[in-house]
């Protein structure tokens, strides 16, 4: 078959077909993809919430409210119930001191504030040196560890800020925005807990209607 | 032209990254790790199978002027199928080659194939080149990967070969890419000179 002439004609007509049919079938694609993205997202969450606090029975996300925090971030907070007592808060914190842009973590309180376990959802921190702070913080040995610790009782800074806790090694900025988004969850979560649905709240409705 | 010859020039001969030094954007940003390598590797062979498919079958409806429009815009496509696709069933692999996925767009490997062999071949012959192109681009950002991997934080594919501590950090850094891959093309020359 003879190639298209390349008239004005030919070459409008055939880039709207090219890009009509890519356009349909992305669309498709899109329809098809979008289930199992979301059921991806929530089950991260999920595992993320499982992690940081670990022995409840009711569904946080099912009541998670948004709070914000003085430095303007919207933090979520997945309140943690074991039959109608509130065990502990899966907080979505997040700072943008990082070494490279911001930085996502999931932190568990327990109601009065001590640190559970966390996790880390979301950095652009070097590899090989902020990176390791998905494991650093949580690593018993010398002052790294941060868990069971009370923000307000401990001094949850790093040691060269003269705080208690050892920085990652060649990654004290990364450190520090890590223990920063600590911090602001922290603070977000005690400033507003008088006028939150906390451990008295039994209802399943959504919080945070304050 | 013999189908054999035709899907074996990617691995070797005609080789994407040791010898045509094309797509070194992946190639170096993506292969801090050997999982990350081959999950980058094989999004690419699908992408560039799909594209050599489909420009060797619209090859002769589309005028010669806006040919390499209409290229880009099947390689956009089957690129954003690859990235929903991923970030639906592979999340966590999506997540460690973020910004990369989408820029398989501008790999100019794929449209390179796309131009200079799926638009003036038949598609049979089309197909194995996208295969062979592809697998062997695979091939060697796992073996780049690997050597990264191993010599950076002591591991092969997550499976810790020696602890982490005796890892040399630049590896898994942007000058380590630059080193093990100079390296890497300087071996398969001496290799290729001695064949």
């Amino acid at each position: 078959m003879a190639k298209t002439e390349s008239t004005l004609k030919n070459m409008v007509l055939t880039l709207l077909v090219i890009t009509c049919v890519a356009g349909a079938s992305l669309g498709g694609m899109y329809e098809l993809t979008k289930g199992p993205i979301a059921a991806a997202k929530m089950a991260k969450q999920q595992a993320a919430i499982k992690e940081v606090v670990s022995g409840f029975d009711n569904n946080p996300g099912d009541e998670m409210y948004e709070l914000t925090s003085k430095e303007g971030f919207v933090l979520k907070f997945f309140p943690a119930k074991k039959g109608d007592e509130l065990i502990g808060v899966a907080i979505e914190s997040q700072t943008n001191k990082g070494f490279s842009g911001n930085i996502k973590i999931m932190v568990g309180l327990k109601p009065d504030g001590t640190i559970i376990n966390y996790q880390v959802l979301e950095h652009k921190e070097t590899p090989g040196l902020g990176t390791k702070m998905a494991d650093w913080f949580k690593t018993d040995k010398g002052n790294q560890s941060i868990l069971g610790k009370h923000p307000k009782n401990n001094k949850l800074t790093v040691s060269k800020d003269g705080g208690e806790v050892d920085a990652i090694t060649a990654a004290t900025i990364s450190s520090r925005a890590f223990l920063d988004a600590i911090r602001i969850a922290f603070e977000t979560y005690t400033e507003n807990q008088s006028s939150l649905p906390v451990a008295s709240n039994t209802s399943t409705e959504e919080g945070g209607t304050e | 032209m013999n189908q054999l010859k035709n899907f074996s020039k990617g691995f070797f001969k005609e080789n994407a990254v040791f010898t045509l030094l094309l797509g070194m954007c992946p190639t170096l940003g993506v292969t801090s790790s050997a999982i990350d390598g081959l999950g980058m590797g094989l999004a690419t062979t699908f992408v560039l199978v799909m594209s050599n498919l489909v420009v060797a079958l619209i090859k002769d409806f589309i005028p010669d002027k806006v040919r390499i429009p209409s290229f880009i815009v099947v390689i956009a496509t089957f690129v954003t199928i690859v990235e929903m696709t991923m970030q639906a069933y592979v999340p966590a692999l999506f997540d460690s080659l973020g910004l990369f996925i989408p820029l398989i767009v501008v790999n100019c490997l794929v449209l390179g194939r796309a131009e200079a062999f799926a638009s003036k071949n038949n598609l049979g012959s089309s197909i194995v080149d996208g295969l062979g192109m592809g697998l062997g681009f695979a091939m060697a950002l796992t073996m780049l990967g690997s050597i990264r991997e191993l010599l950076g934080s002591g591991k092969l594919f997550g499976t810790a070969i020696f602890p982490e501590d005796y890892g040399m950090l630049v590896f898994v850094l942007a000058p380590g890419a630059f080193i093990a891959l100079g390296y890497l093309i300087a071996f398969i020359n001496h290799v290729k000179k001695e064949a």
